[in-house]
């Protein structure tokens, strides 16, 4: 109750934003389970139009950083700001979740689950107007899926199910989006789709928050990288975080280094692709 | 013509009318809240609950002397709280929720026996608790059923898109700003109320087949929330309706004779879906 008091947006509309702060301001985060730490002390600025791979054994708490800057879990201490403000009160972040965390099965149109991201900005009692569903649709012109509107969310494939989540980012009108390893599960051209786009957002403005296994495509389509494993072990240029002995703190014995032709590759086994990176 | 009798004859009795009306109402409400009980996964919930308000039901009737009325006040009241009680034990526990909840509903519903078999009047109320009694439902009851039943589909039909995300995506729920905690409150005292209700129907111990049955049988049938909703409403009440005769011209109880029609139309979706996809298959 106090929660919906201190957050009165949904009622009152009021995602006011600092213009000269960034998108994302996170210090001295940390998030303790009973279990134990998950996320130990961490701080990194975030700026319209940065592009972001978090990379990162499974277990360094990946999830747990993107739930915790969506607003949905607290911190344990530190701060996490949003144009300046805690993330009550913005709701122009867009969490997109795991493929398995959605129950597929659920009773809803792939335009119904679009339709979702306006329900801020329709307010209580409103039903969706003319212009809400032309904004939808547009949404999914851009991301491909006009003609599959109809369909019950199971019927689509993977890539197109993210591409679905994309479109809803899209009517949210969200600057910053945090993606959950959306390439998980993906063959190239679904992949490839949903970098081109990514790019396009970015050719917009909107921040990206991509978590992934696939050190190589992180290389190439993310102007930084950072490595999580607990604590922030790298946060820079792919060049400087993908250096061999960077990684290896992260993933230790479970990153595959091998010098092949006078490259170093390093193959990344903490998931399920077996993807590459390759070190010049 | 003999069947326009045999569909007429019963409504000769104003007690059978009144007992239609009722398992109209019911069977829609509940059919309509227990699309989120299954779509949520929330069945255990739900027969947890219903057992659980056995207690507040039996000292209300004790209290008020047997007044049918009073009675039903007693179990609305019951059923908020500990609605939301529960609710709050599944998001505070230190055990696994639904260990919580097994005790919760074991333990009151034991409670809710030992008060009604401590007078010895109540022997066949008990039964009427445990399984409905919907041929002894009054005008007055009749009122209040049914002004809770709009009550309720108004507040589903106005919290519509809300209730909609937080039970396909609580995390957007939370995202947008939703104030996700009044909105899941408020979906558990819905689904108290819709059991509330059709305590005089079914019963304590067979509610969560109004909740459950209906709607799994629909949930089979089409793949649009609204569509699930209207679908397991007509189900239902259907079952309600055929239930009664049921109950009427074989001489079955009530209750029983409603959930019975009510799986026999689960079986017939179940039937139904399975050939669509054969058919989608090949």
């Amino acid at each position: 109750m106090k929660n919906w008091l201190k957050h009165p947006t949904y009622i009152w509309k009021t995602a006011h934003h600092k213009d000269d702060a960034p998108i994302l301001s996170i210090e001295n985060l940390s998030v303790k389970y009973d279990t134990g730490m998950v996320l130990n002390n961490l701080s990194f600025d975030l700026l319209a139009k940065d592009r972001i791979a978090v990379v990162g054994p499974n277990g360094a708490g990946k999830s747990t950083l993107f739930k915790v800057i969506a607003g949905v879990l607290r911190p344990s201490s530190g701060s996490v700001q949003i144009y300046g403000h805690e993330p009550g009160g913005h709701i122009c972040i867009s969490y997109i979740p795991q493929r398995t965390q959605v129950d597929w099965g659920f009773p809803v149109t792939v335009a119904d689950v679009v339709m979702m991201g306006r329900i801020s900005k329709l307010g209580l009692f409103r039903w969706p107007k003319a212009e809400d569903w032309e904004l939808s649709h547009h949404a999914l012109e851009v991301v491909g899926l006009a003609d599959l509107a109809k369909r019950q969310i199971s019927e689509l494939s993977g890539g197109q199910q993210q591409r679905m989540f994309i479109a809803r980012a899209l009517v949210q009108e969200a600057e910053l989006m945090l993606m959950d390893e959306p390439l998980t599960g993906l063959d190239q051209p679904s992949k490839e789709s949903i970098f081109a786009i990514l790019d396009q957002l970015h050719q917009q403005g909107v921040a990206l928050l991509v978590s992934m296994h696939d050190l190589k495509l992180a290389a190439e389509h993310f102007d930084r990288i950072m490595l999580l494993k607990g604590d922030i072990i790298a946060f820079g240029p792919p060049e400087e975080v993908l250096a061999p002995d960077v990684l290896s703190k992260a993933y230790g014995g479970h990153l595959h280094l091998i010098t092949e032709d006078g490259r170093t590759l390093a193959v990344n086994d903490s998931c399920c692709e077996g993807d590459h990176y390759a070190l010049d | 013509m003999p069947w326009i009798d045999f569909l007429l004859t019963p409504f000769e009795y104003p007690f059978m009318i009144r007992g239609l009306i009722a398992v109209i109402f019911t069977g829609v409400v509940c059919a309509t809240v227990g699309t989120y009980v299954v779509l949520r996964g929330m069945a255990f919930f739900g027969d947890a609950l219903a057992h659980a308000i056995l207690p507040g039901v039996a000292i209300g009737y004790w209290v008020e002397g047997g007044a049918k009325d009073a009675v039903f006040w007693w179990g609305a009241a019951t059923a908020v709280l500990v609605s939301l009680g529960m609710g709050a034990i599944s998001k505070g526990a230190k055990i696994k929720e639904d260990t919580a909840l097994g005790i919760i509903f074991a333990g009151m519903f034991a409670l809710g026996i030992a008060i009604i078999s401590s007078v010895n009047s109540y022997s066949v109320d008990l039964t009427h608790f445990l399984f409905g009694d919907v041929l002894g439902v009054s005008s007055n009851q009749l009122i209040l059923i049914g002004s809770f039943s709009i009550g309720i589909i108004l507040m589903v039909t106005a919290f519509y898109k809300e209730f909609l995300v937080l039970t396909f995506d609580p995390i957007l729920a939370a995202t947008l700003r939703i104030p996700k905690r009044v909105f899941e409150y408020l979906q558990l005292i819905l689904i108290a109320l819709a059991i509330v209700i059709s305590l005089q129907t079914v019963g304590v111990a067979l509610m969560l087949a109004m909740l459950v049955t209906p709607a799994a049988a629909a949930y089979l049938l089409t793949k649009r929330l609204p569509v699930m909703m209207a679908l397991a409403a007509a189900i239902a009440s259907l079952s309600g309706v055929i239930g009664l005769y049921l109950s009427f011209y074989a001489n079955l109880p009530s209750g029983p004779a409603i959930v019975l029609t009510a799986t026999l139309f689960f079986a017939l979706a179940w039937v139904i879906k399975m050939v669509r996809d054969q058919r989608n298959a090949s």
